[in-house]
């Protein structure tokens, strides 16, 4: 069948089952968006700003664990989608980017709206193309979304010329699973032998890891951002169940085990429940599933789990030993791995081991508030009224602690958190992006007010779209993740992190159309809440907060994990 | 810390845009400086092989090999020891020859390191030589005496010994194991 390039490639969206995509159009993209205008069965969100899309296409592939897309224009189209491009990089989240670039005979001239965007993103894709040939758009297209879900999940960049979607060649279409069967696809699929989805685990690898398990008597799982990736939630479950050992979660990892949990311990790291660093601390061996040691768990690479052996799983074998050096690994699916490990391991119990971990509190007690709301009275009262599997959506600051620390998270997809990159403005579109998914359950977006207004101006998607998100925004006046540590490190130098000033928050949402409300106290809260889950559209909450509140506990950058400074 | 030592890594490629830049933005992302880099086509259609040589300790080596694996263009990655390589650097090198008597010292230094004349012009010679880098270093500390005009090296090209190659069917057991599958 005679199509031209933009056809194929809304036939090629149309073959990996793509619904929904977040987008903004421009000069180098419109033959695309011509075809879109013509096109049924795809729904396009037109976002206020690409860096909204392509948050949106990432809450979008967390929260249902498909493959996000995200459509931008040449030049500063493309350039607004980094940040959205590394911090799906950074949490290996499945997003499949398309920009068009200026045509072949302006590449290389400096012509208008022209950027070597697969150039620029080369570090923060897992590979990117860019489509010069109308006969390799199909079978790029197609390879790039084999890549961004297969193995170790993330987000790849299609690169089109504009010249190559107007042109016109033959296309056959092809259903999804036979994409391996010709083409690069194929070769790369050779390549990788049986292992091209997941890697299958060594055998001698399981049989050293249960000779392991049988020696531990203080064992300590880490459940990682890896189990929520790889929804491996019910094989890690038996597991930790029947091994009878504590389990820790970092802040990827939320949604991968039931917070609630008797073996749950909270979350591990900087800001770590005194329960999880202190068995970190003490276990002698470690089971980390999917989780790559970054600096805000392993605070200390060399001293991290000493009396530990530390065995390590992982689907990427690059991850081994790169931040923390184990004592044995075992590369493949998380789900595979577990599943094997249950059949071969006995059932366990570690009562002096529990009873040792769980004297140490799993949760931090804030305080009530005094004159102004708590954080802790805020996220109270927002559980107690919402749905129990209400998404919710984080930006990054301390808000994002107290929500993490409170909330007990009990799918995956179910807590959307900037974890690696800490992007600021990550949250509104990347709830955006989890309405549109889930139309029917409740999506909230906690933040602060400094992440807020950096991405605030998505509340018109939210608006046009009717996609309901409740903002509750921490309002402290300052950036208070920052200040925390100018109180704590830097002699309370607040240099720079005083946000006293526009806009009024109340004011902005009806702005958009939205509703508003400011509450100081729970009542106000409450009655706020009420309205907004009756009104059933976007509506943010604007919760006056102390500012001197912190984050506890918290342990210093580069010290020991369990030298907390304050607790 | 192990010992810091000049490694020499072998690639196998996708001969493709773009595939140089992505593997030496690794090296370059971790602060090595690249020692030597040789690109080059191979037997086998579209594939090609760079050889790198960076100055780093046996775990580093390591990681930065994992990264590499990750690549979708790179089809292997071997890290080849002193002791089970072949490694060969060709440099070519202009002198200048303002008397006969100095022309034929410098054609006779050529003789005994085996280089041979490439090109000899009025007051220049061009010579050609192949070798590994002690036999080339001390090649040029002679020369030097002279007047070097200009002088290139192509970089190492490094070889496994024996029956092992980098090539799926014949690579030593065990060897990629991991790494490579995951896409």
């Amino acid at each position: 069948m005679q199509m031209n390039g933009a056809q194929i490639l809304m036939e090629c969206l149309k073959e990996q089952g793509v619904d929904t995509i977040f987008g903004y159009p421009g000069g180098t993209i419109l033959n695309v968006y011509d075809e879109l205008y013509q096109c049924e069965g795809i729904r396009h969100i037109l976002t206020a700003h690409e860096q909204g899309a392509a948050h949106a296409a990432d809450g979008y592939a967390r929260s249902t664990g498909r493959v996000g897309v995200c459509f931008a224009t040449s030049g500063p189209g493309a350039t607004n989608l980094t940040t959205g491009i590394a911090t799906a990089h950074m949490d290996s989240s499945p997003v499949v980017f398309i920009s068009c670039n200026v045509s072949e005979n302006l590449i290389g001239k400096d012509s208008f709206q022209e950027v070597d965007i697969t150039g620029i993103t080369m570090p923060i894709t897992k590979s990117n193309y860019m489509v010069r040939d109308i006969n390799k758009l199909a079978e790029t297209v197609r390879e790039a979304f084999a890549v961004a879900r297969s193995g170790r999940p993330g987000p790849v960049l299609i690169d089109i010329l504009k010249n190559v979607t107007a042109e016109v060649t033959d296309f056959e279409p092809l259903p999804r699973d036979r994409h391996f069967a010709g083409g690069r696809l194929a070769t790369l699929k050779e390549r990788a032998e049986e292992n091209f989805e997941a890697p299958r685990p060594n055998a001698d690898d399981l049989e050293e890891m249960v000779r392991l398990i049988d020696e531990a008597k203080k064992p300590l799982i880490i459940c990682g951002g890896g189990v929520v990736r790889g929804r491996a939630q019910e094989e890690f479950a038996a597991f930790a169940e029947k091994l009878d050992a504590p389990v820790a979660i970092t802040l990827m990892g939320g949604g991968g085990y039931p917070g609630d949990s008797p073996l749950s311990t909270g979350m591990l790291g900087m800001h770590g429940s005194q329960a999880s660093n202190r068995a970190c601390a003490s276990c002698d061996l470690l089971i980390a599933v999917g989780c790559r040691f970054s600096d805000r768990v392993a605070l200390n690479p060399d001293n991290f789990a000493k009396q530990a052996k530390i065995v390590q799983i992982d689907i990427d074998r690059s991850e081994i030993n790169k931040n923390v050096k184990t004592d044995h690994h075992i590369v493949g699916d998380a789900a595979q791995v577990l599943d094997m490990l249950y059949e071969r391991i006995q059932r366990k119990t570690h009562e002096e081991w529990k009873r040792y971990v769980f004297a140490f509190p799993t949760e931090t007690l804030y305080e009530e508030g005094g004159e102004s709301l708590s954080p802790r009275q805020i996220l109270n009262t927002i559980q107690k009224m919402v749905p129990e599997d209400t998404i919710v959506a984080t930006d990054v600051g301390q808000h994002q602690m107290w929500a993490i620390q409170h909330f007990h998270f009990n799918y995956p997809g179910q807590l959307l958190t900037s974890g690696g990159f800490g992007t600021m403005g990550f949250g509104l579109g990347a709830a955006i992006g989890a309405k549109a998914a889930f139309p029917e359950k409740t999506v909230i977006h906690i933040t602060g007010d400094g992440s807020f207004r950096m991405n605030c101006q998505e509340l018109a998607t939210e608006q046009y779209y009717d996609l309901p998100v409740i903002t509750f925004v921490f309002n402290n006046g300052v950036l208070g993740m920052v200040r925390q540590w100018q109180t704590l490190i830097y002699d309370k130098h607040y240099s720079q992190t005083t946000l006293d000033r526009a806009p009024d928050f109340v004011k902005l949402a009806e702005a958009y159309g939205l509703r508003g409300a400011r509450v100081c106290n729970v009542e106000q809260l409450e009655a706020a809440i009420r309205d907004a889950l009756a009104w059933g559209h976007g509506y943010v909450i604007d919760c006056t907060i102390n500012m001197d509140e912190m984050v506890r506990p918290m342990v210093g950058g580069g010290s020991a994990i369990t030298k907390f400074i304050i607790c | 810390m192990d010992q810091i030592k000049r490694q020499t890594l072998v690639v196998l490629v996708d001969n493709e845009a773009g595939v140089l830049s992505q593997v030496s933005r690794l090296f370059s992302r971790k602060g090595y400086n690249i020692e030597t880099l040789a690109v080059g086509t191979t037997a086998r259609e579209n594939l090609s092989r760079i050889t790198i040589e960076v100055m780093t300790d046996d775990a580093h080596v390591q990681l930065l090999s994992n990264q590499l694996r990750k690549l979708i263009p790179v089809h292997s990655v071997k890290v080849l020891t002193e002791q089970k390589a072949i490694r060969r650097e060709l440099i070519i090198i202009k002198m200048r020859t303002p008397t006969p008597g100095i022309r034929n010292e410098i054609t006779q230094i050529a003789n005994i390191f085996r280089a041979s004349i490439i090109d000899v012009s009025i007051g220049t010679l061009s010579l050609a030589v192949i070798g590994e880098e002690q036999k080339l270093e001390g090649m040029i500390n002679i020369l030097k005496e002279f007047e070097i005009m200009e002088l290139v090296r192509t970089g190492v090209i490094a070889l496994e010994r024996g029956q092992n190659t980098i090539y799926d069917e014949t690579k030593e057991k065990g060897e990629f194991s991991y790494g490579k599958n995951v896409l």
